[in-house]
């Protein structure tokens, strides 16, 4: 991680995507840059999304896809005139498939900075129970 | 009259045919980027990637900083230049993390933005909230727009 610390950031468009379902508003709709790694025991997921509020932020769970969506605020002030603008703001959405069955109750999410961490548990093995078969 | 557009006619038809097909050509480049950039915004392609606004009396400037702190940034004003350093962090995570993606970056980045009018360094708040830097630069009291009464 130290060596990658050190390098200049560069500049990346943000990924604009056409979304799942028609929207009825309008708007743009960019996915979220995301790492996922996973331990033995949970899969973690950080997302980078500027500018959404923990309100605004839903994620969703079921049937194996993971639903990640953000709405932003627009800045609410009448005077201002664009001068320059170097990048679009709009909603963030990215589906996931998860292959592992998760434990729904324990799965954590944090926003901070404008960035998105979710904890999603892994379910533990089921432990094999031995049945007795009694005789009579 | 027509004396003149006989002689004006031969130099518009003797024109060389390749000047057309690099017209085309340019024409058909510019169609391509246009399909490639989904918008056409001018970018110093230095990171962040500022919006800049202005009202009356203030200008913003906003830049998505996703994960940065408000300790890793550093922020300068000199006359109309703003300079804006910091470090994006990303920590490391524990012994044994197998990764599946990893499309975050990290990593030091320095910009400066010259602003069109003289500004008042002493008024400049910063804030940085949900990832997003705002910096409220005030105008020079001569860089703002003064209303004239007609008499």
């Amino acid at each position: 991680m130290a060596d990658t610390q050190s390098t200049e950031l560069k500049v990346r468009e943000k990924q604009e995507v056409s979304s799942p379902a028609e929207q009825t508003t309008p708007g743009l709709v960019f996915s979220p840059a995301v790492d996922i790694f996973e331990t033995e025991k949970e899969i973690t997921l950080l997302a980078d999304m500027p500018g959404v509020k923990a309100d605004d932020l839903t994620v969703d769970l079921r049937d194996n896809t993971l639903t990640l969506a953000g709405d932003i605020a627009p800045v609410d002030n009448p005077d201002e005139e664009e001068i320059l603008l170097e990048y679009e703001t709009g909603r963030y959405y990215r589906q996931f498939t998860i292959g592992e069955l998760i434990n729904q109750e324990g799965i954590d999410a944090k926003l901070n900075n404008g960035v998105l961490r979710l904890s999603l548990p892994k379910v533990e093995k089921a432990t094999p129970r031995k049945i007795a078969v009694q005789a009579g | 009259m027509i004396y003149r557009r006989f002689f004006g006619l031969p130099t518009w038809r003797f024109r060389s045919p390749f000047e057309e097909l690099s017209q085309l050509r340019q024409q058909m480049d510019r169609l391509l980027e246009d399909a490639r950039t989904p918008y056409p915004h001018p970018q110093a392609g230095v990171y962040p990637l500022i919006n800049l606004t202005e009202d009356r009396n203030s200008y913003f400037i906003r830049a998505e900083l996703p994960g940065v702190t408000a300790e890793d940034l550093d922020i300068q004003a000199t006359g109309k230049n703003i300079s804006i350093t910091g470090e994006r962090k990303i920590g490391s995570e524990e012994e044994g993390t197998k990764y599946h993606r990893k499309e975050r970056e990290a990593g030091r980045f320095s910009r400066a933005i010259a602003l069109p009018r003289d500004v008042d360094t002493g008024k400049i708040e910063a804030k940085l909230a949900d990832g997003i830097l705002t910096l409220v630069v005030a105008k020079a009291e001569a860089a703002k727009p003064k209303q004239i009464t007609v008499q």
